[in-house]
């Protein structure tokens, strides 16, 4: 397999592994995947509730390189976004950014709903109902 | 491939090649006598005589052609073989093809440790049993069955026995009279020879033995593997043959040494398993899992310096892990985190000193970043959660 020069970078220094306070109120948490699968991912994100900013994004993501490189990839690119800017994330530009081939466009995937899943998990801690998203493509 | 070898073939890529006068013998011969002289060198390595020599393509062919020719061959007597779970497809992949013909397979599974049970053997044998397939060692985890009792039983009963040796031969002493093997495939690539040659091993006396081709023609290899015979890659072949039986002892005491340093050391690492029976090994291979990171996450973590795979599925296209692994026992999740080691003729000390220091960073790098090592670490069961399989 011959990775990117991109995903190899994320893998070398990846950014902003770490973990968030679950508990806390204006963090939300998606954990994706299965061990089973060989891939599972956890997103973080912590929002600033008056202005709905993503303020912080942590990952830590049991994978490989490109599950990897996908996760670090997203947190940079949630940070000072909104939520609803964040929802609108599509794997594909992960795939685009990393140049993943094609039998690791479902790592772009897990991340992607990583995103979704942490999201949510935001909303309904603050009483927001959770979107529901269609199928993301695999 | 070991440049002797390559030095051996080279003349027999051109037509009229060396002449009689050359300072090397070989070199003067023509394709015939080569071919003679490496099918000596190729039976001499396993204790067989060179008649019993199939030359094939490699060890797919030969499993294909041993496993297939035995069933057409003996269809009178039976229709049933007895394989197990850890095979390689080349085998495994016969087997099914053969039961839509009509077949009947049992395919035993292996203990724990990777050997399979003799006494579920000697249970599995019917009266129809033509063929007990069981390879002599696994090229994943580097078991070695028991060859000897498992052609005991085979012989009890009146079935021929077939191994996959291509792990085998030429690492470990391998004999067909004392291993009391009816058919054996290897290939001359895993020994330091040249890719897409390699041999079957057909029985001649107590019993003879026969084998329906599989490929028709010519009548080449007394009748039961016809085509012009690729006679550069079968004097390669004999070369590796020759050298491996020479330097067999000497290397496997070096490798098993370097081996057993690089286990040792990454032994070390908490929550890592050594897959397979340590005392019935291959002396060149190790297969360890490590917990909580992912096999190709990890691999890419450095310089592949000596043989490494993964047993996880992100290596392979069909996203399954190692069904090797599994038959093992072990989950889904421990066989994602496998790495298999391979050592050979040119490996260093230095490349396993820098291997174990690599390994042993990379690993404690991606736990750092594993959601799963954080979980263990917090004492939750990862077990019980409700995972969303995709
Ligand atoms: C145990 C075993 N059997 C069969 C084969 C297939 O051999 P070949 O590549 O020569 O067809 C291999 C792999 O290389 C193997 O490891
Ligand atoms: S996580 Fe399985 S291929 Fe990337």
């Amino acid at each position: 397999m011959a990775y990117s020069d991109k995903v190899i970078d994320h893998y070398s220094n990846p950014k902003n592994v770490g973990t968030l306070d679950k508990a806390s109120k204006s963090v939300g948490t998606g954990l994706v995947g299965a061990p089973e699968c060989g891939d599972v991912m956890r997103l973080q994100i912590e929002v600033d509730q008056a202005t709905g900013v993503i303020t912080d994004a942590k990952f830590k993501t049991f994978g490989c390189g490109s599950a990897i490189a996908s996760s670090s990839l997203a947190t940079e690119w949630l940070k000072g976004k909104t939520i609803d800017e964040a929802v609108k994330i599509d794997n594909m530009d992960l795939v685009e950014e990393l140049n993943l081939p094609p039998v690791k466009i479902h790592c772009s995937v897990l991340a992607e709903d990583a995103i979704k899943a942490a999201i949510n998990d935001f909303r309904s801690k603050n009483g927001l109902e959770e979107l529901v998203f269609e199928q993301s493509h695999v | 491939m070991d440049p002797r070898v390559l030095e051996a073939m080279l003349p027999y890529f051109v037509e009229n090649f060396g002449n009689a006068a050359s300072r090397n013998h070989s070199f003067g011969w023509q394709a015939e006598e080569a071919v003679d002289y490496a099918r000596e060198q190729i039976a001499q390595l396993i204790g067989a005589d060179p008649k019993e020599i199939i030359i094939t393509s490699g060890a797919t062919e030969g499993d294909n052609l041993g496993i297939k020719g035995v069933f057409e061959m003996y269809a009178s007597k039976g229709n049933h073989i007895i394989t197990c779970t850890t095979e390689h497809k080349a085998v495994l992949d016969t087997c099914k093809h053969l039961e839509k013909l009509g077949a009947e397979v049992t395919y035993l599974e292996v203990q724990p440790d990777g050997l399979i049970d003799l006494k579920q053997l000697e249970a599995a044998m019917r009266p129809t049993t033509i063929l007990v397939a069981i390879m002599y060692a696994n090229n994943e985890i580097g078991v070695i069955q028991p060859v000897k009792e498992i052609s005991a039983i085979a012989k009890k009963h009146g079935a021929l026995f077939f191994t996959d040796a291509v792990q085998a031969v030429g690492k470990i002493p391998v004999d067909v009279n004392a291993d009391g093997i009816d058919l054996m495939a290897f290939t001359a690539h895993k020994m330091y020879g040249p890719k897409g040659v390699g041999a079957l091993y057909v029985r001649r006396k107590n019993p003879r033995v026969k084998v329906t081709a599989q490929l028709d023609g010519g009548g080449h290899e007394r009748g039961m593997r016809s085509g012009t015979l690729n006679v550069p890659g079968i004097v390669g072949f004999g070369k590796a043959c020759e050298l491996a039986r020479l330097e067999m002892a000497s290397d496997t005491e070096r490798i098993s040494k370097l081996r057993d340093k690089l286990e040792n050391a990454l032994k070390q690492i908490d929550e890592s398993y050594v897959n397979g029976n340590p005392a019935h090994r291959l002396p060149h291979v190790s297969n360890i899992s490590f917990k909580y990171v992912e096999g190709e996450g990890l691999m890419m973590g450095f310089n592949k310096d000596i043989a490494l795979s993964s047993g996880s599925a992100c290596t392979s296209a069909s996203l399954e892990p190692s069904y090797v692994l599994k038959a093992l026992g072990l989950g889904d999740d421990l066989a994602h985190s496998s790495l298999r080691f391979g050592l050979g003729r040119y490996t260093t000390e230095e490349q396993i000193d820098f291997t174990i220091k690599a390994v042993t960073d990379t690993v404690l790098k991606l736990r750092d970043m594993s959601p799963l090592w954080e979980m263990f670490k917090d004492g939750v069961d990862i077990d019980a959660i409700q995972w969303a399989h995709h």
